[in-house]
C-alpha cells in the first residue's frame, strides 16, 4: 500500500525581550542557577503577573509577517498541572483567544516547487524552568532562570506531507523570526523548539490517521530523522496489523528511535480557564500600524529583490536569503565589491564551504564582509587571478593580514601585466623549450591552440601564478610569429 | 483606653496627651493579657511595633508626621509582611517569612501606622466563622461562645475586644463585612481594583479585595485613604484618582435614593435583624433620603455561582503550595508524587481541601461548560441586576447577614448552611461593587450589621451615609462586655 505522511508542527520560539513576560527579571541565557528568578518567578504567595508589552509587540510582528489576523482582545488562560519547574502549578498561556490568528507560510522545496503551509494560530505564553537530574545525589535540582521567559507557540495545520517539507517549514519559521529580530532562533540553547504531530494514511484517503506527538526535537537534522523514523515505525506497525496509539513519544537521537513517554506524564486534564490576574490584551489599530511600518524586509521579499536587483538565480537568491545574517553579509560584500554576482559566488562558494568546515555561523566568520568585498575588487580590476584570490581568501581566513590588499602586498601576489617583465619570462620559456617551439610552428591552427596552453602553463608556473594570462597570450602570439 | 478610634488616637498624639510608644505599649499589654480569651492574633510583633512607635514619635516631634503617624493597627495575616511570618492561618505557611511587603502594608507604613501584629483568619480566608484556622478558632468578644465571623475574624475580634483600634481585612465573599457585622464594627469592602492585591495571598483573584475594619466610618475613610490607589504591580488595580474620603464624610445626603431589595428580606432572615434594618432605614428617611423598594432578581443564584467561581480560582491559586520552594514539606517523600500529595494533604486543612476539590471538579474537562462557564454567565446577570438598580437609586441597603453570631461548632459540620450566612454579601463581590457594613442594633446581646452597597468606585457616598448615620446613633460606640 502507498502511504501518505501527514505532519503538523508546534514550534516554541523564545522572544528576545530584556525582561520576562510577567516579571522584571532578566531573560539572559547562561546565568548561575536561580539568579534570574524574582519573587514573581518563584510564585511567592501574593505575587501577581504584569504583562511585558514588548512580548506582545513581538508576537504581533510575527502575526503580521505571516499575514495573520491579530486578535484585538486576546486572553491569557491558566493551564494547570504540577511540575517542580512550574512554580505556580499552572502555565499562563492563551487558549481560546490567542493573539495571532490563522496565517500562511510559503515554503520552497529542493526541486524549486513551493507549498503554502497554514498556521492555525500562534499564542503567547511563559516558559517553564528547568529540572536538573544529575549531580544531586538522587535528588533533582530546579533552575527557575528560564521560568517566565516569553514564548510564542506557533501551531501549524497538518499540511506537511514529508519530513523534507517539515524541515523546510521549520527553517522558514526560523528565518522569519530571526529576520524580525524577535528571537535569536538558537536551537542549541532552546530558543526555538519543535514538537511534531505525525500520522500516516493510505494515499487518497481523506480521513487522518491517528497521530503521535514527537516531543522536543531540537535541531533541523533531528526533526528530519525523527519524523522519518516515526513514519517507518507507523507503517511497519500498521502493515503488521497493529494500530497507532495517540500518544506522546520522545525521539532518542543516539538510538535513532522514538519511544513513548510514561503515560503518567501525559494523563493531564489541564483545566484551562481565563487568568483572573490579567486583563484581556487589547491591541489598538495604531499599534498594529506602527509595527507594520517598522516591519523589516522579510525573506520572500528579499529573495525576489535579490533576483531582480542583482540578477541572481532563484537558487542563489534562496540560499542567500534563508538566514538574515547571511543576507546582510552578502549585501555588505556586494556593495563593497561592486559586483553582486561575484559576491554571491564567493559567499555561497568559498565562504560557505569554509564556515561549514569549521562549523561557524556567518556572524562569527573570520573574514569580514568588507575584507571579502576588497578581495573581489582586486579580482575585478585584474590585480589578481581567481586562483590567487583563493590563496588570499585563505590568508584572510587565517588572519595573516587585515585586508586583501595588505596580503597581496606582503606576499607579492599582485598579477604581473608589465609586458617588459613578462616578455623576458616568455623569452626564457621559449628558449628552454626549443622542441615545442619547433612543433608549434609546424602545427595547424587547431593544434596550435592546444599547444599554446602548454607555454602559458610554463609561464604561469615561472611567475608563481601572478602573470596576467591575457598579456601572456598576446606576447606568445607575437613571439611565436603566430 | 477603651473604645479608642483612630481619630481619637490622632487627636491624642497631636495634643501630646500620649505618645505613640505609650499607646502602642498599652495595646501590646492588652493583647498580652486578654487575647488568650479571643485568639485574635497569630503573631504579635511587639519589638517591631515599639520601634515603629518611637520612630513615629520622633517624626511627629520633627513636624514630619504622615497622616496616620503613630497609630497602631493590626494586619490580617494574609498580607505579606517583610521579615515577619505570613501564615494565612495555614500549616502550609506556618514557616513562611515573607521577603516583601504587600502594597497595602507598604502604603499604610508610608502613612505612618505602627503594626501590632498579624491577626487570625479562616485558613486561606476560606470560611465565615474563623473556625478553619490552623491556629485555632477566634472567639467573639460580644459572646465568647460565638464565632466572630470570617474570614477576617481575628481583625474583627481584636478591634471589638479593644486589642487594636483598627485592622486590615480582605473580602472575597463578605470576609470584611460579615465579621464587622457580627462584632459590631464598621468594615468596608472597596470596589474591585481600588486597593492593590499585590502581596495579599490570593484566594479568588477576581473577587478578593483588601479593605479597612474599624469602629467608625471615619476611621474607615482614614485607612482607605492610605490603602487605595493604582499599583503597577497589580494589573487589575484601577488607574483612577483617589478622592479625599474624609472630606466626603459630610457630603449632603438629602435626596439620596436608597434602594431596598425585596430579595434581601425573604425567609431565613432573623426577624429582629429585619426590624433593626427597618429602623435604620427610618433614620435615613429622617435625614432626607428617599427609600425605594427594588428587585435584584438573580440574588438567589449568587451563592451557587460564587461557590463555583471562587473555588475554581482557588484551585489554581493554591497550586503553588506544593512543598517545592517554600512552606510545608512532608517528611521523607519517596518520590515526586508523594512529595506533592503528602505535602498538600498534610499542609492544608479540611475546608481548603474541600474547596480545591470543588474548584478542580468545576474546571474539569466535560464539566467546564456546565459549571464554570454557566457561573460566569450568572455572574454577568448579577452584575446587570445592580447596573439596572443603580439607574434609579444611589445606594442599596439591607442586612449584612441573615443571622447574628452563631455558636462555635454550630455549623462546622454543615458547610452548606455556613455558606448561606454570606447570602447578602456574596453578590457584591461577584459584581465588584463597594459595600460597607455598619452597626445597626443588637439582638439578644449580639450586634446587627446594616449593609450599604454603592456604585463602582463610589466609596465616598457609602462612607458619608455610614458616617452620618453614626452621628445620630451610638450602636458603634457600644463596647463588648469583656473589652479592654
Amino acid at each position: 500500500m502507498e502511504w501518505e505522511v501527514v505532519i503538523g508542527l508546534e514550534i516554541h520560539v523564545q522572544l528576545t525581550t530584556k525582561s520576562k513576560i510577567f516579571s522584571g527579571s532578566s531573560t539572559a541565557f547562561g546565568a548561575d542557577a536561580n539568579t534570574q528568578a524574582s519573587a514573581v518567578d518563584l510564585a511567592m504567595p501574593g505575587t501577581l503577573p504584569v504583562l511585558n508589552e514588548q512580548a506582545v509587540k513581538k508576537a504581533i510582528l510575527f502575526g503580521l509577517a505571516i499575514n495573520a489576523d491579530i486578535c484585538r482582545d486576546s486572553v491569557f488562560d491558566r493551564k494547570n498541572y504540577f511540575y517542580p519547574d512550574l512554580p505556580k502549578g499552572y502555565q499562563t498561556t492563551q487558549m481560546d483567544f490567542p493573539i495571532v490568528g490563522p496565517g500562511i507560510v510559503e515554503i520552497t522545496l529542493s526541486d524549486g516547487s513551493t507549498r503554502r503551509i497554514r498556521v492555525h494560530h500562534a499564542h503567547l505564553e511563559e516558559d517553564a524552568g528547568k529540572s536538573l537530574h544529575e549531580d544531586y545525589q538522587g535528588m533533582s535540582g530546579i533552575d527557575l532562570n528560564r521560568a517566565g521567559t516569553p514564548l510564542i507557540e506557533i501551531v501549524s495545520e497538518p499540511d506537511m506531507r514529508s519530513a523534507e517539507e517539515a524541515v523546510a517549514y521549520l527553517r522558514k519559521i526560523h528565518s522569519i523570526v530571526t529576520y524580525l529580530g524577535i528571537s535569536d532562533g538558537d536551537m542549541s540553547q532552546g530558543s526555538l523548539r519543535c514538537d511534531a504531530n505525525v500520522s500516516i494514511r493510505p494515499k487518497g484517503q481523506e480521513e487522518y490517521g491517528t497521530r503521535a506527538e514527537l516531543k522536543n526535537i531540537n535541531s533541523f537534522r533531528f526533526v528530519e530523522r525523527a519524523i522519518k523514523t516515526e513514519v517507518l515505525r507507523q507503517i511497519e506497525l500498521i502493515e503488521d496489523g497493529g494500530k497507532v496509539k495517540q500518544e506522546t513519544r520522545l525521539y532518542d537521537s543516539d538510538k535513532n528511535e522514538t519511544r513513548p513517554m510514561r503515560s503518567k506524564e501525559e494523563a493531564n486534564d489541564y483545566r484551562y480557564f481565563p487568568c483572573p490576574d490579567l486583563l484581556p490584551v487589547h491591541v489598538e489599530q495604531s499599534v498594529i500600524d506602527e509595527l507594520l511600518a517598522s516591519m523589516p524586509e522579510l525573506p520572500d521579499a528579499k529573495r525576489q529583490r535579490f533576483e531582480e536587483e542583482f540578477g541572481l538565480s532563484a537558487y542563489d537568491a534562496g540560499l542567500l536569503t534563508g538566514e538574515r545574517p547571511v543576507a546582510d553579509y552578502f549585501e555588505a560584500v556586494a556593495s563593497s565589491a561592486g559586483d553582486a554576482k561575484l559576491a554571491a559566488n564567493w559567499v555561497n562558494g568559498e565562504l560557505s564551504a569554509a564556515l561549514n568546515r569549521e562549523n561557524l555561523a556567518i556572524t562569527n566568520s573570520p573574514v569580514t564582509a568588507e575584507q571579502l568585498g576588497g578581495l573581489i575588487q582586486r579580482i575585478r580590476d585584474n590585480s589578481i587571478s581567481g586562483k590567487i584570490a583563493k590563496q588570499v581568501f585563505d590568508a584572510l581566513w587565517n588572519k595573516e593580514g587585515d585586508s586583501a590588499d595588505a596580503i597581496i602586498d606582503s606576499k607579492g601576489l599582485k598579477q604581473v601585466s608589465d609586458s617588459g617583465a613578462l616578455g623576458a619570462m616568455v623569452d626564457e620559456v621559449l628558449a628552454a623549450n626549443p622542441e615545442q617551439v619547433e612543433q608549434f610552428r609546424g602545427a595547424d591552427e587547431g593544434k596550435r591552440k592546444k599547444m599554446l596552453g602548454f607555454f602559458v602553463g610554463q609561464i604561469m608556473k615561472a611567475s608563481k601564478g601572478q602573470a596576467n594570462p591575457g598579456v601572456i597570450n598576446s606576447l606568445l602570439n607575437e613571439k611565436l610569429g603566430g | 483606653m477603651p473604645n479608642h478610634t483612630i481619630a481619637d488616637i490622632l487627636r491624642g498624639l497631636e495634643a501630646k496627651t500620649f505618645s505613640s510608644e505609650e499607646i502602642t505599649q498599652q495595646y501590646l499589654n492588652a493583647i498580652n493579657k486578654h487575647d488568650i480569651n479571643y485568639n485574635s492574633f497569630i503573631t504579635v510583633t511587639a519589638e517591631q511595633a515599639l520601634a515603629q512607635a518611637r520612630a513615629a514619635d520622633t517624626a511627629r516631634q520633627n513636624g514630619s508626621a504622615a497622616p496616620l503617624c503613630g497609630v497602631p493597627i493590626a494586619h490580617k495575616d494574609i498580607f505579606c509582611t517583610e521579615g515577619v511570618r505570613t501564615s494565612c492561618a495555614s500549616k502550609m505557611l506556618d514557616n513562611f517569612i515573607a521577603p516583601y511587603n504587600a502594597t497595602v502594608v507598604e502604603r499604610l507604613a508610608t502613612a505612618g501606622v505602627v503594626t501590632l501584629g498579624k491577626t487570625n483568619l479562616d485558613e486561606f480566608a476560606m470560611g465565615s466563622s474563623n473556625e478553619t484556622s490552623y491556629y485555632g478558632p477566634v472567639r467573639n468578644p460580644w459572646n465568647t461562645d460565638c464565632v466572630p465571623g470570617g474570614s477576617s475574624g481575628g481583625s474583627a475580634a481584636a478591634i471589638a475586644a479593644g486589642l487594636a483600634p483598627a485592622a486590615t481585612g480582605t473580602d472575597t465573599g463578605g470576609s470584611i463585612r460579615q465579621p464587622a457585622a457580627l462584632c459590631g464594627l464598621t468594615g468596608l469592602k472597596p470596589t474591585y481594583g481600588r486597593v492593590s492585591r499585590y502581596g495579599m495571598i490570593a484566594f479568588a483573584s477576581s473577587l478578593d479585595q483588601g479593605g479597612p475594619m474599624a469602629k467608625t466610618a471615619e476611621d474607615n475613610a482614614l485607612l482607605l485613604q492610605a490603602m487605595a490607589g493604582f499599583d503597577h504591580r497589580d494589573s487589575t488595580s484601577m488607574d483612577l484618582a483617589v478622592p479625599d474620603f474624609r472630606a466626603g464624610l459630610n457630603k449632603d445626603l438629602s435626596g439620596l435614593k436608597i434602594g431596598v431589595p425585596k430579595e434581601y428580606f425573604s425567609e431565613g432572615l432573623d426577624p429582629e435583624i429585619a426590624s433593626a434594618i427597618e429602623a435604620s432605614l427610618n433614620e435615613y428617611r429622617k435625614m432626607g433620603a428617599e427609600i425605594k423598594s427594588i428587585s435584584l432578581p438573580h440574588t438567589h443564584l449568587a451563592v451557587p455561582c460564587y461557590y463555583i467561581i471562587a473555588p475554581a480560582e482557588a484551585s489554581a491559586n493554591l497550586s503553588r503550595f506544593d512543598g517545592v520552594r517554600y512552606g510545608y514539606r512532608c517528611e521523607n517523600p519517596k518520590d515526586l508524587d508523594d512529595l506533592y500529595c503528602r505535602s498538600r494533604a498534610e499542609g492544608f486543612g479540611e475546608e481548603v481541601k474541600r474547596r480545591i476539590l470543588i474548584g478542580t471538579y468545576a474546571l474539569s474537562s466535560g464539566f467546564y461548560d456546565a459549571y464554570y462557564r454557566k457561573a460566569q454567565q450568572i455572574r454577568r446577570l448579577i452584575k446587570q441586576d445592580f447596573d439596572e438598580a443603580f439607574k434609579s437609586v444611589d445606594i442599596i441597603a439591607g442586612p449584612t447577614t441573615p443571622n447574628p453570631a452563631f455558636a462555635l461548632g454550630e455549623k462546622v459540620s454543615d458547610p452548606l448552611t455556613m455558606y448561606l450566612e454570606d447570602i447578602y454579601t456574596i453578590a457584591v463581590n461577584l459584581a465588584g461593587l463597594p459595600a460597607i457594613s455598619l452597626p445597626a442594633g443588637f439582638t439578644k446581646g449580639k450586634p446587627i450589621g446594616l449593609q450599604l452597597i454603592g456604585r463602582d468606585f463610589d466609596e465616598t457616598t457609602l462612607l458619608a451615609a455610614a458616617h452620618q448615620y453614626q452621628q445620630r446613633s451610638d450602636w458603634h460606640q457600644q463596647a463588648a462586655p469583656g473589652s479592654v
